[in-house]
């Protein structure tokens, strides 16, 4: 009897295990067709029988990806005056994903040491107005965050900062997910530690700095590729923000050139490819501290 | 006299820790205050005008409001939202729970290569998914209409994105593509979390897998199963890229979401407070549900 029961349960975990097996590989299709299509020849794709394996592998589609439009490789504004300083001509391509790189690297550097400070602050400092504050954080949290896209656009108009990456990257900054992801690892700090550290004669930064901070990294690590990876993709928020050629991101970009030439495909799949590789690397590089992230978010206080 | 002494460190200890306290919240709260609230009090208060570009605000009351629920096209948009997240919030969590309840106890790397499959859409990025998918239901060169007409199951090819009938479906598949990856990630991780000792008691009583699958582990598992329910609403009603890029509402309204149709109304129409009045509705039924769904999760 418990044999039997034991087969019919191997035989259901091998079944599962198969057509499992077979969605996933229809979930990693996509990303296939992607990569493939960029470089296949434009006879290849514009033929009604797709080419499962492109017969022919050509750089076309990246060729005409980049000579498409050209754009100063870096632009520094000096504040307070006129004077621009400018780099070299590039393909558009290179400085929109230049542009990505920066909003994506500055704002998971912004996030995590104000997160990562303001988190230790509400897990171990009883001041007054650590509810209130903390119950508006789990307030906004649960709301939609593009419903405030449109108040933020009149915002940041007002403030100039209206098509510059920083109207992008205050905004991820602000989202309180950071905030409650870091407070959840300070409440595994020690209180005995601190006490020591103070009786040491450390006073607060340095006891964050050094008694805290060392504890938190992993929960630090976890965020910043979260963040990342999260402001690489908010299309949304890039697409309402950001206007002239040059300050796109990389998925701007694509959407862009999509709505230019809707059916280039080639062109279009070497754009996308593009702007997803270097972002599926680093997934696939930071993968145990990305899953943290998402586990430890989830632990709700 | 020792009593006044007593309360009077007290008070100073609390006024340090509360002067600590703030000054580490200090930069985080700026950005928070200054990029969260205040636009979100904001999208409350403009909500009340009739405001658009290069002109002052003029105060209408609840015009914007009860023009929202006379609109044909919000009230559609509403429709659609609400298939959307009928549809695709049950199969999601189902389809992630099987999912992840087989594939947790698998060896650790056909586990995790699993899971990273699973979640490749959603690292891939909604615009590279969105162009792709374009290109595979396309009317000529699609794949769709490849093996549809090629296999026999469809007679002629079909304008999946253009057609009325079809378009909304084709979004809600690629939107199930790119939201069960977090909910298998996080059920991986409760289903390793759960209590083995329980599962191993009630196996020595002769529970069945069924049994111990419903009696010990999905009690166990419920707070996930409750964020889930709560993150995958949020983020089905917040479909945006997918309709933008895809059908741009179309044909016909018949993709329109709330999302989409703000979009439409702020930034292709200008009309900034009626855009701001639907985001408050929105905010107040995703709010509305999710109170719901922490309620039913929480009685049974």
């Amino acid at each position: 009897m418990k044999q039997k029961q034991f087969n019919r349960s191997a035989c259901y975990k091998i079944i599962s295990v198969i057509i499992i097996a077979i969605l996933a590989f229809t979930f990693a299709f996509p990303l296939y067709w992607i990569i493939i299509g960029s470089f296949k020849t434009s006879a290849a794709i514009n033929s009604t029988t797709p080419q499962w394996w492109p017969q022919e592998w050509v750089l076309d589609n990246y060729r005409k990806l980049f000579s498409r439009q050209v754009a100063a490789l870096w632009e520094i504004n000096i504040p307070f005056t006129n004077i621009s300083l400018a780099g070299p001509d590039v393909p558009a391509a290179i400085r929109w994903l230049l542009n990505t790189v920066f909003m994506a690297v500055v704002a998971m550097l912004l996030t995590c040491i104000t997160s990562a400070m303001a988190g230790y602050a509400l897990a171990k400092k009883r001041f007054i107005g650590r509810t209130v504050v903390f119950s508006l954080i789990v307030c906004a949290m649960a709301l939609p965050k593009q419903v405030i896209l449109v108040p933020l656009l009149r915002e940041m108009a007002s403030l100039e900062l209206y098509n510059t990456i920083w109207a992008v990257i205050f905004p991820i900054v602000g989202w309180p997910f950071g905030v409650f992801l870091m407070k959840q690892f300070s409440e595994g700090i020690p209180g005995e530690m601190m006490e020591a550290a103070k009786i040491d004669g450390a006073n607060e930064w340095k006891t964050f700095y050094t008694i805290a901070l060392p504890l938190i990294k992993p929960g630090i690590g976890a965020l910043a590729i979260f963040t990342f990876i999260n402001s690489w993709n908010d299309y949304f928020m890039q697409l309402i923000m950001l206007t002239s050629t040059k300050n796109l991101t990389i998925s701007l970009g694509i959407a862009k050139l999509q709505a230019e030439n809707a059916t280039d495909f080639g062109l279009i799949m070497a754009g996308a490819s593009l702007a997803a590789i270097p972002i599926i690397a680093i997934f696939l590089i930071f993968q145990k501290y990305f899953t943290k992230g998402i586990t430890m978010g989830a632990v709700k206080g | 006299m020792a009593k006044n002494s007593g309360s009077s460190m007290s008070k100073a200890l609390v006024r340090r820790e509360t002067i600590a306290g703030y000054a580490f919240m200090l930069p985080s709260l700026l950005f928070f205050l200054g990029f969260v609230i205040y636009p979100m009090v904001q999208c409350v208060f403009t909500s009340f005008f009739d405001a658009t570009m290069n002109r002052e605000d003029i105060f209408i009351g609840f015009a914007n409001y009860v023009e929202l629920f006379q609109d044909k096209v919000f009230l559609g948009a509403l429709k659609n939202t609400v298939i959307i997240v009928v549809v695709s919030v049950p199969v999601t969590c189902i389809f992630s729970l099987w999912v992840s309840s087989v594939i947790y106890d698998l060896a650790g790397p056909a586990c995790s290569a699993f899971r990273c499959i699973f979640y490749l859409p959603v690292v891939t990025g909604s615009v590279a998914v969105a162009v792709v998918w374009k290109w595979m239901f396309n009317n000529y060169y699609g794949i769709f209409n490849y093996i549809g007409t090629s296999t026999g199951l469809i007679e002629k090819n079909i304008n999946w994105l253009g057609d009325e009938k079809f378009a909304l479906g084709c979004i809600i598949l690629i939107l199930l593509t790119t939201s069960v990856g977090q909910p298998i990630v996080l059920y991986v991780s409760a289903l390793n979390n759960v209590d083995q000792s329980l599962v191993e008691a009630a196996e020595v009583d002769g529970a069945t897998k069924f049994q111990c699958f419903w009696k010990i582990k999905w009690a166990q598992i419920m707070p996930t199963t409750l964020y889930i329910l709560v993150i995958t609403t949020i983020n089905s009603f917040q479909c945006f890229a997918l309709i933008q890029l895809l059908t741009s509402g179309g044909p016909n309204h018949s993709t329109d979401t709330i999302m989409y149709y703000i979009y439409y109304n702020a930034f292709k129409l200008y009309r900034y407070g009626y855009g701001n009045a639907m985001g408050v509705v929105l905010a107040i039924i995703i709010a509305l549900l999710s109170a719901v769904q922490f309620k039913m999760t929480e009685s049974k």
